[in-house]
């Protein structure tokens, strides 16, 4: 069933018959906004003189006031005025005697939104509140964007004040254990706070480093350096970065890529991407397992593909896996330790190359990862030398 | 282990601590073991749940907030319908997100089922005059 919404609309004149011949024409006005197709009803109120209007606006504000400009006592332009300080949020429609310009500039300096030269037709009369629902409408749908926005942001500044304050308090606790000789009195639990403060301070790290990359992602700020890039090259670089570590538990990394994949791109991002995925694939994965990294391209695209013989996830788990903070919590991760925002900078580097991520997976027999992005112009580049060529 | 004289408090306590961070457990385990207690661990509260069935711990230590956020409170909750006369010690690091104002006391009465709020990280002379304030009282 589509939504419906109903806004308030107060007329202000001081003729019975003026405020009586508003109301008939806006009787049974209903419009449908073009998104989301909700339909729009509206409720008419009455004021007969501008102070009663102000009276009415306080206690129960409109949405939308129908203003007439000359009234005994305070006139429209008073009533416009207190508006402008008082409820900013009302739209008004001024409705003026004669089509004069002058009236109507001073209105519209005064803030109204639009004006109605008198005498005016129905017609004329629902096209300008028409015009004035549609405001009122994106003005709303402005606020509760920002306020969500805003919540959103919230909510990530609490989950990261916690991802930051538990390796702290953990560092911390050990440290203590130092100086108040509780782990001295056994001396072989000294390399293991040693290694374990170690461990939680290269998380904190990861933490940091990745909160980096996700905050020149998001604001934009980072200058993009698009320029053609070797994919298998960098493929090549990132499994030697990262072959230490799987040396260390026996994993092999097997790179199976043509021997040049160009694409037109950011080299910091697609090195961002491959690194994420490869250490991923080395992290979860089971001691002397296998990593394999495979390339491959269309006309258009290229995919990054990576797999592993790991811990694997439930349909549940990876369901969202690309979100931020989201680790996985069980027993096989526990010692895993992960920024949880790793595969939501995959996912928003895809984005900015017209890409898209996916997750193939089974528990305990690992998971295969792929992550497909535009060539960008690469592909008019290619074009141009089959042409030339 | 610099213990204070406490008149009747156990010399080995059994005691259960919950926390998934594994470091924590560490910590805890160093200090209260080295002070001559028992320590069963539990990395979350499934595998507490099943550490209770067989054994009835003299304490509990529990994090808080684990792989849900309202994890420590439900623990708590449940093992103090089958064990009302244990006292548990909630621990946190966290308290200001959860929006749950903790007041300025450390301790817990009314609905939250702890007898005892620790801040992380947790010091063991802290810890100490705790567990000899709940299990003398």
């Amino acid at each position: 069933m589509a939504d419906e919404i109903i806004l308030k609309l107060l007329v202000v004149d001081d003729e019975a018959g003026m405020r009586m011949g508003v109301r008939r024409a806006l009787r049974g006005f209903q419009t449908e906004t073009d998104d989301t197709g909700t339909t729009v009803k509206l409720t008419v109120d009455e004021a007969e003189s501008g102070e009663q209007a102000i009276e009415l606006i306080q206690s129960a504000p409109p949405d939308i006031v129908l203003l007439d400009h000359r009234m005994g006592g305070i006139t429209g332009i008073d009533v416009l005025n207190w508006m402008e300080q008082n409820s900013p949020d009302v739209i008004a429609i001024m409705i003026t005697a004669y089509a004069s310009l002058e009236n109507a500039i001073s209105a519209t300096k005064k803030g109204a939104f639009d004006f109605l030269p008198k005498p005016f037709t129905p017609a004329e009369l629902k096209v300008a509140v028409r015009q004035a629902v549609k405001h009122v409408l994106a003005l709303r749908e402005a606020r509760e964007l920002a306020e969500e926005k805003k919540r959103v942001r919230f909510q990530f500044i609490s989950v990261l004040a916690h991802e930051l304050k538990a390796p702290l308090g953990a560092i911390e606790g050990y440290l203590y254990l130092l100086q108040d000789g509780t782990a001295l009195k056994n001396p072989e639990t000294l390399p293991r706070v040693v290694e374990r403060s170690l461990i939680r301070l290269q998380g904190m790290r990861k933490l940091i480093f990745d909160l980096l990359d996700l905050t020149r992602i998001e604001s934009g700020e980072k200058k993009r350096e698009l320029s053609r890039v070797d994919l298998a090259a960098i493929a090549m670089t990132s499994r030697e970065t990262m072959l230490p570590d799987a040396v260390a538990r026996g994993i092999t990394i097997t790179l199976d890529s043509p021997g040049e994949l160009f694409m037109n791109g950011d080299r910091g991002e697609i090195e961002i991407v491959l690194n994420n995925l490869i250490s991923n694939a080395v992290k979860y994965n089971r001691d002397n397992g296998a990593v394999t990294v495979k390339l491959s391209d269309s006309a258009d695209e290229v995919t990054i593909s990576v797999s592993d013989t790991g811990i694997g996830m439930t349909p549940e788990e990876c369901e969202h896996l690309f979100g931020e903070f989201v680790r996985i919590k069980n027993d096989k991760t526990r010692n895993i330790l992960g920024s949880g925002l790793g595969l939501n900078i995959v996912k928003r580097i895809a984005s900015l190359y017209d890409g898209r991520v996916s997750v193939e997976s089974t528990p305990d027999v690992g998971s295969t990862f792929s992550v497909v992005l535009g060539k960008g112009n690469e592909k008019d580049r290619v074009a141009a030398d089959e042409l030339t060529g | 282990m610099r213990m204070k004289e406490g008149p009747t408090m156990k010399e080995h306590l059994t005691i259960l601590l919950v926390d998934d961070d594994q470091d924590f457990i560490e910590q805890m385990r160093y200090m209260l073991e080295s002070a001559g207690h028992i320590v069963h661990s539990a990395p979350g509260r499934e595998k507490a749940m099943e550490a209770l069935d067989g054994m009835k711990p003299d304490l509990a230590v529990i994090d808080l907030m684990m792989d849900r956020n309202d994890d420590g409170f439900v623990l708590a909750y449940r093992m103090k319908k089958m064990y009302p006369e244990v006292p548990v010690i909630m621990v946190t690091a966290v308290t200001s997100e959860t929006g749950i104002d903790f007041g300025s006391s450390a301790d817990t009465g009314g609905w939250m089922r702890a007898d005892a709020l620790l801040q992380k990280p947790v010091r063991f002379e802290q810890l100490d005059a705790t567990m000899r304030r709940l299990l003398n009282g």
